[in-house]
């Protein structure tokens, strides 16, 4: 079910606040966040947000097409490796 | 023989059915169309005059997104899911399921036939 437009996108307060910030200060530097499950609002385009995966920051540039997305989208929490034996291509049949 | 949107629409079939031969149009958008236009859903196709084809083309030149706009429009949607590099994007880059479904077992649709990988035996 999606989220009731009365209240609005999520956005995380904090992060916003900070974001304003630079935005008028005119700075910019890589901020970290754990707030993965924050929408991405148009203030957050042309910075770059370390976003948490569960073991470390992935940096991400926000462009204009990220907007309505989730900041969790973009920082993969799963690594696939690969199955067994799928690299020793075919294994000669055995008796 | 009616062509609406570059589809030939088959001829025996009421209208209501026929135009779902349009890719883009369904059962629900089909009646909408027809009630807008006051076309009766009931006519065979071949018993449609030349007006009402017309108006039914024009009703769906103005108002659908159909057959080749509309595969561009969804082409470029997944396109640009690829393109920012988000969760969706990335699973549809690897043509596994984008919506959150188990990938365990089944996920044929997308996975496409079973590639059995050699399983390894004891000797």
């Amino acid at each position: 079910m999606s989220r009731s437009i009365k209240k609005g996108p999520y956005i995380d307060p904090k992060l916003l606040k900070k974001i304003t910030a630079m935005n008028r200060s005119g700075e910019k530097k890589v901020l970290k966040t754990w707030a993965r499950s924050s929408t991405i609002s148009p203030e957050f385009v042309g910075h770059t947000l370390a976003i948490h995966n569960g073991n470390k920051f992935i940096p991400v540039y926000i462009s204009e097409n990220m907007v309505g997305h989730k900041l969790g989208e973009f920082s993969p929490t799963r690594t696939f490796r690969g199955h067994s034996g799928r690299l020793t291509a075919r294994p000669t049949a055995l008796k | 023989m009616a062509r609406i949107a570059g589809v030939d629409l088959p001829k025996n079939k009421r209208v209501e059915v026929a135009l779902t031969y349009i890719f883009g149009i369904g059962r629900s958008s089909a009646r909408k169309i027809l009630a807008s236009t006051g076309v009766s859903p009931d006519t065979r196709v071949h018993k449609l005059t030349e007006e009402e084809v017309t108006l039914l083309r024009s009703k769906i030149e103005s108002d659908h997104k159909v057959e080749g706009s509309l595969r561009g429009e969804i082409a470029m949607n997944i396109k640009r899911l690829m393109d920012i590099g988000c969760y969706r994007g990335l699973r549809h880059r690897r043509g596994l399921p984008v919506r959150g479904q188990r990938t365990s077992t089944n996920a044929r649709t997308r996975k496409g036939p079973r590639r059995t990988i050699g399983a390894k035996r004891k000797k």
